[in-house]
């Protein structure tokens, strides 16, 4: 178990090298960092001192050790869209956001997912079965940005019941949250029924019903303790989901989160604050599976990793 | 071909106890789902440019804006138009094109990587296997969209572009089971056999061990068409997929997200294609995987 953990948490480390070698590769695929940075009425001699200075003209390997070094204290250099403000500064000081609107949409689908996904398992067959099932399908076809522009179309525009976009109080997050959530909904509800439906079918459960323990108790104590395993690895795709599915919706939001500022970086080809985003949204995903499968073996003795 | 059923006959024996015969296995075919993506994708992508009503690309002015046809439009802008006066039906039949041609072209290339990667590492083991496995866990720990938007910005939009990004999304996955298929097959009797008979590693693996992972991989392909459709409307709708003026679904609901209140068409009916296309997709895909490889469950 402890070499297990050891083992996974080098090959995480490494995970984390490789994305700093693309986010460092990255600004020098296009071309000089110096020609995105500088002013277009900078002369040659502007762009030599900029050179010099970043260390340009030293060999690419010594480049890419200076910007790890620098990478790992949370230096990423400053924007160039923002002036005046640190790359790594702008993405801190939008996380919150993010994680926010993702923890909320995170809580939603399993609040909906769950009980929904157990009760699909126990009335299997039956017409709620079916609708459960039609839901999630939906929510796996749906294209999330679509998904929201309706959303706003339906309850923002027409009913007026919630606000169109923005950051606020409560009412802000509820449109963001189902059109990030859903598809969640769908991929933890349908896990968390077959893992029931596998459960309910085994000898523990007969026997607890022998020994007339209560219908209810047995599902919701006896057969969801051991089915809520499976659905639980499903937080590290999902961690890493938010944050993609957080560039769309954010988006289509206004949401001023870093999924929003990834994009606008992008649009202004800011790389200092793509490549603060990019190396954070990879920590975060990587430490998040990280935790999953660690928590994944402590739940469950039986796993053994090759 | 082996001496061993595949698993698709050995799954037919448990639930009929016969081999199905080819009619009895074609009434059993989704039709609902085939239906629908044969008139919404297949139909469209192959035909657009003789039954589409109208060019997809030049509008005309005085047409602008008009609503479909039972919101206070007429037949010849069925679907309405947009702000350029372009017909969204024409639009929608040639985006149909893209998806398609996208899905078929990054599943192919992200399928034969992987697939030959997880063929490699299964087979020979040793430092193959474990540089392969672990380029494997990398790939699966990126972000895939951020990527995908950093590649797209780097070497800027293009049909090319989504295919490397379809293509690095997709090419772990293949690898990681078509090498787990792998490991067990080697170890049948027929793969010794061969080898007692003098056949070499490259006809062992392609024509002894390939056709026995073959049922995987084309679920996996299957399953995976719908997500390759909504990962590249994605990417167009951000602006880094498909470069305009060229009619893709994704970048059609962009055009409309603005004029959602006053022309809700634009961006309704190219979202409800894709909705409907993989909706589609999935349940043929979720058919085809109880069909040819139930062990696939988790994907």
């Amino acid at each position: 178990m402890k070499r297990n953990l050891v083992i996974r948490s080098l090959q995480s480390l490494l995970a984390l090298l490789a994305i700093s070698v693309i986010a460092f590769a990255m600004s020098h695929l296009t071309g000089s960092p110096v020609d995105a940075m500088l002013p277009d009425d900078a002369g040659p001699e502007e762009a030599a001192r900029l050179t010099k200075l970043w260390g340009l003209d030293r060999p690419l390997y010594e480049q890419y050790f200076v910007f790890l070094g620098n990478a790992l204290q949370g230096n990423f250099g400053d924007s160039i869209k923002w002036q005046g403000q640190t790359a790594f500064g702008l993405v801190l000081e939008r996380l919150p956001a993010t994680i926010q609107l993702g923890g909320f949409a995170i809580v939603v689908s399993t609040i909906i997912a769950l009980p929904v996904g157990v009760l699909a398992a126990v009335y299997k067959d039956t017409p709620f079965d079916s609708a459960g099932k039609l839901v999630a399908l939906l929510g796996q076809a749906m294209p999330n940005f679509w998904l929201g522009i309706v959303l706003i179309w339906i309850f923002a525009v027409h009913l007026n019941w919630l606000p169109t976009s923005g950051r606020g109080g409560f009412s802000h997050m509820v449109l963001p949250a189902i059109a990030m959530g859903w598809f969640q909904v769908a991929a933890f509800m349908r896990l968390t029924r077959s893992a029931m439906l596998e459960v309910l079918d085994s000898e523990y459960i007969k026997l607890a019903r022998i020994k007339g323990v209560p219908e209810r108790r047995v599902i919701w104590v006896h057969a969801l303790k051991n089915a809520a395993i499976a659905p639980l690895t499903y937080f590290g795709v999902i961690a890493g989901s938010i944050f993609t599915g957080s560039v769309v919706i954010e988006t289509v939001f206004a949401w001023p989160g870093t999924g929003l500022l990834a994009i606008d970086a992008i649009r202004g080809r800011d790389f200092p604050v793509i490549q603060a985003v990019v190396v954070t949204f990879a920590g975060v995903f990587i430490v998040a599976n990280l935790i999953v499968d660690t928590l994944y073996a402590y739940l469950d003795p039986r796993i053994r990793y090759q | 071909m082996t001496d061993s059923p595949s698993p698709a006959d050995r799954v037919a024996d448990d639930n009929t106890g016969r081999k199905p015969g080819f009619w009895r296995g074609l009434r059993r075919l989704p039709l609902i789902p085939m239906f629908v993506l044969v008139v919404l994708l297949i139909i469209p992508a192959l035909s657009a440019d003789w039954l589409a009503p109208h060019d997809p690309i030049r509008g005309s002015i005085p047409d602008r804006l008009k609503p479909p046809v039972f919101f206070g439009g007429t037949w010849e802008f069925a679907l309405g138009t947009d702000r350029l006066g372009r017909d969204i039906l024409s639009r929608i039949m040639h985006g149909a094109k893209v998806s398609l041609s996208i899905s078929i072209a990054g599943i192919l290339a992200g399928g034969v990587l992987g697939t030959a990667l997880g063929l490699i590492a299964g087979y020979f083991r040793g430092l193959a296997d474990a540089i392969i496995m672990r380029l494997v866990d990398i790939t699966m720990a990126l972000p895939s969209i951020l990527l995908a938007l950093v590649l797209a910005v780097t070497v800027g939009p293009s049909f090319q572009t989504i295919i490397v990004v379809v293509t690095f999304v997709l090419w772990a996955l293949y690898a990681r089971q078509v090498r787990g298929e792998v490991l067990s097959i080697r170890e049948r009797d027929f793969v010794a056999r061969a080898r007692v008979a003098g056949a070499s590693d490259l006809r062992i693996i392609v024509r002894h061990i390939l056709p026995n992972a073959a049922n995987t991989i084309i679920v996996l392909a299957t399953l995976q068409v719908g997500s390759v459709i909504l990962l590249e409307a994605g990417l167009s709708f951000l602006g880094v997929g498909i470069p305009r003026p060229t009619p893709a679904w994704g970048l059609m609901v962009a055009d409309g997200r603005q004029l959602i209140v006053s022309a809700w068409w634009i961006a309704f009916f190219p979202g409800l294609a894709i909705t409907l296309t993989v909706f589609a997709l999935n349940l043929l895909g979720d058919w085809m995987r109880d069909r040819l490889d139930p062990r696939l469950k988790e994907v």
